[in-house]
């Protein structure tokens, strides 16, 4: 079953699987953004967009729309 | 002469690259800007041993060497460019412990250009906080490079970079990836089409184009190579940066060791309160009345000296020197001029001190990640309030800031609406007007002329964001908005950043408005002191004739404005008295009015050399210019400043588009007249009429 980022719940984690959207800025990718890092939604903003992420130990915000583009598979607690 | 060495400093944002800098270079350094376009180019020189001198720059932070941004692509095209005067011959790439692993992704590629790079670690003392240990023995060795382990906070390791910098020549220029791995065939056809070119700064070439098109001065022509369509590129692109990640993942995975169980989280626990979507506001509005509080009721104590200070300073200089023209240009024109605008600089400080103390502790990026879902709304993004915020200083730089904005419309749109904002040249205005027509008194503890200060910022921040919502429904792109903003670990602002941005930027301000004001108040002078033809040449014997019995006094005073009336200034005032006359104002205001397009901040100033000029008398009670306008009369003794013309130029202020310096940076921003243009008319518009609507209604 594929979700994206945008499923997480604030603490979870999951495991990229596919960034190569092309609406995926390069910004993104190479702040650590690719297939094989792990990443976690940290807090979400008032009215739930953007989020906070930890991906692949860089702090960043992106919005829905483009977490909702990158691939992940959820990792279970 | 003895040799520099040329240094550039490289980093991605929050890295404290300009920490680094500073510690270098303490205040032996200057700002100034690229040729052709509005980036900031900070250099400084570094003594070394022996008499060696290192000229060191400052570059944009980025975090890579694909430019998307203005700033970024200051970098790629200084480091693609062997023949630019500022050729590094060594690169200090600035690093965060804390983010070791995605900022060494620069590093690689600097190195893979074949540039000597000394690696800086920076924030070293944070390593125990974090749990972080580095084998540097090691990673100078996989790196292939040599490495200062730095912490400007403490000053260490300085000395240490000050010597691999003087050493430079020992550095192994030998790359990190071999660039042609990315897409074997597609490079080798490019390097046997290229044979005395770097591999990686032709693919760098190559790609510039893709997200970034304004390179012009190409020293090789790749474009036969564009064979590749844009996502195809990316796609390289993409492999090109998971390579380069497996790469630091193995160097990092033998030299770096984290021990999480001993991280403090400062992080998460003042998250979940500064963003919190109750406090988080609360903070937010809490730290934006603060700042107001600063620039209003703590500035003024040292304006009111500085007023008054030059008030008297006029007074000596027309004492002291021999009477004639020139101490009359000296104490009413250049005098007065400078006044106006040193008065700003407390505001001015204050302004760029809580701005730089927010920008360096990392708060920023939360207030971005705080209101980005409520500015999407009016078409701007959460990255619009740093503009926004900074607008209230001054439209310049906020204008300039609006660059990190992703999405082009949402940052046209910001830059459109920013020179709304209250910026501190209106201040001056308002804070004399209000002086003059707010009566004293308070409600429920605040002060009317306070609430009146406080209502006009709202009208500024409404407006813009009023602005923005029209504009986002006026304006059509169908191009994809992103939006992308590092979230930095929270820091202790440094004493030695702060106190050198507040005394650059101020500095900066007052010499770049104060030659505006200076030039427009010596014209002023000169216009107001001569006229043509004999209503102002014989100005005494017409006075006299019509009025024969007045005291010498009064004498003076009715020659002196007879002679503004028909001086060239008065004339040119005269002839749009019609048009402003709906708004309250008389021609002396209207003189006023059209010296602020230049810069608002000239009409204190203006009045003032007009109504100096205009009097003869020396009464002292009259020396301050809210004096003298609070004395400013029509012919049949009214008030010029009532309550009702004072609320209409307070609005007109608030509304019109007076800046020449901002139009200029939004022709260079926007690279179109067409959206200044659309700017100037249509906040003067809207400032004529909301004038005129309040002045007939209050009259």
């Amino acid at each position: 079953m594929h979700s994206s980022i945008a499923d997480l719940k604030k603490g979870e984690r999951g495991i990229i699987t596919d960034s190569s959207s092309d609406a995926i800025p390069l910004k993104l990718l190479e702040m650590g953004c690719l297939p094989g890092n792990e990443v976690q939604l940290l807090q979400v903003a008032p009215f739930s967009d953007p989020l906070y992420l930890n991906i692949n130990g860089s702090y960043l915000a992106i919005r829905k729309e483009t977490a909702a583009l990158i691939l992940i598979d959820k990792i279970d607690e | 002469m003895s040799k520099q060495i040329n240094v550039a400093l490289i980093g991605n944002p929050n890295t404290g690259k300009t920490s680094v800098f500073n510690a270098l270079t303490g205040l032996n350094q200057k700002v100034g800007n690229y040729p052709g376009i509005t980036v900031d180019k900070k250099e400084g020189i570094c003594k070394l041993s022996r008499g060696v001198k290192a000229h060191i720059i400052d570059l944009p932070g980025t975090y890579s060497l694909n430019a998307s941004s203005l700033d970024e692509n200051v970098v790629i095209e200084l480091l693609l460019n062997k023949n630019d005067k500022d050729y590094p011959d060594v690169a200090v790439v600035v690093t965060d412990v804390e983010n070791l692993k995605r900022n060494l992704l620069l590093f690689t590629q600097i190195k893979d250009l074949k540039i000597p790079s000394i690696l800086v670690i920076n924030m070293a003392d944070r390593m125990q906080r974090k749990g972080i240990s580095l084998d540097i023995a090691l990673l100078e060795q996989e790196l292939n490079t040599k490495i200062a382990l730095i912490s400007t906070r403490k000053g260490e390791g300085v000395d240490k970079l000050r010597e691999l910098i003087e050493n430079y020549r020992t550095l192994s220029t030998e790359p990190c990836l071999d660039t042609s791995t990315i897409d074997t065939a597609y490079f080798e056809r490019l390097q046997k089409a290229f044979p005395n070119q770097e591999l990686y700064k032709l693919w760098l070439v190559i790609c510039q184009d893709v997200n970034f098109n304004t390179i012009d001065k190409k020293e090789v022509d790749v474009s036969a190579f564009k064979t590749k369509s844009s996502s195809e590129l990316k796609r390289l692109q993409q492999k090109e940066t998971i390579k380069r990640y497996q790469f630091i993942n193995n160097v990092l995975k033998q030299g770096q060791t984290i021990d999480s169980s001993k991280a403090t989280d400062l992080r998460s626990r003042l998250d979940r309160i500064l963003t919190h979507k109750v406090y988080g506001y609360l903070i937010f509005f809490a730290i934006l009345l603060l700042i107001f509080q600063a620039i209003y009721d703590w500035a003024s104590i040292p304006m009111d000296f500085i007023d008054a200070t030059f008030a008297s300073l006029a007074d000596w200089v027309k004492d002291t020197l021999p009477a004639g023209a020139f101490t009359n240009l000296l104490a009413e024109g250049i005098v007065s001029g400078i006044g106006g605008v040193v008065i700003f600089i407390p505001q001015i400080a204050f302004l760029f001190l809580f701005i730089s103390i927010l920008e360096e502790s990392g708060y920023m990026s939360r207030v971005v990640f705080l209101m980005d879902r409520i500015m999407r709304r009016f078409g701007l993004s959460g990255k619009s309030v740093v503009p926004l915020i900074s607008g209230t200083a001054c439209a310049i730089p906020a204008v300039m800031a609006a660059r990190n904005i992703e999405s082009w419309k949402e940052r046209l749109i910001t830059i459109l609406v920013t020179p709304f904002t209250t910026c501190s040249a209106r201040l001056p205005v308002y804070l004399i007007i209000i002086a003059l027509v707010i009566p004293e008194g308070s409600f429920f503890g605040f002060s009317y002329q306070a609430l009146t200060l406080m209502l006009l910022y709202v009208i500024g921040f409404g407006s813009a964001v009023f602005a923005a919502f029209i504009l986002d429904r006026a304006l059509k792109t169908n191009r994809k908005t992103f939006f992308v903003i590092e979230m930095p670990s929270y820091k202790i602002p440094l004493a030695k950043n702060v106190g050198l941005t507040v005394l650059e930027k101020t500095k900066t301000f007052v010499f770049e408005a104060g030659k505006i004001i200076l030039a427009i108040s010596i014209i002023l002078w000169v216009m107001a002191s001569y006229g043509p033809g004999d209503d102002f040449n014989n100005a005494e014997s017409i006075v006299k004739t019509e009025y024969p019995s007045l005291t010498e006094i009064e004498l003076d005073d009715k020659v002196a404005a007879h002679k503004l009336e028909h001086s060239y200034i008065g004339i040119v005032g005269k002839a749009i008295e019609p048009a402003i006359e709906p708004l309250g104002y008389d021609w002396k205001i209207g003189i006023g009015l059209v010296t602020s397009f230049a810069a608002r901040e000239v009409f204190v100033g203006t009045l003032a050399t007009i109504y100096s000029v205009g009097s003869a008398s020396d009464n002292e009670d009259e020396d301050t210019i809210k004096a003298r306008m609070a004395a400013e009369t029509y012919s049949d003794g009214s008030k010029v400043f009532t309550l009702a013309s004072g609320i209409s130029l307070l609005l007109f202020y608030a509304f019109a588009m007076q800046c020449m310096s901002t139009l200029a940076i939004v022709k260079r921003e926007t690279n179109s007249w067409k959206w200044p243009v659309i700017q100037l008319i249509g906040m003067s518009a809207i400032a004529y009429i909301a004038a005129l609507i309040a002045f007939q209604f209050l009259k």
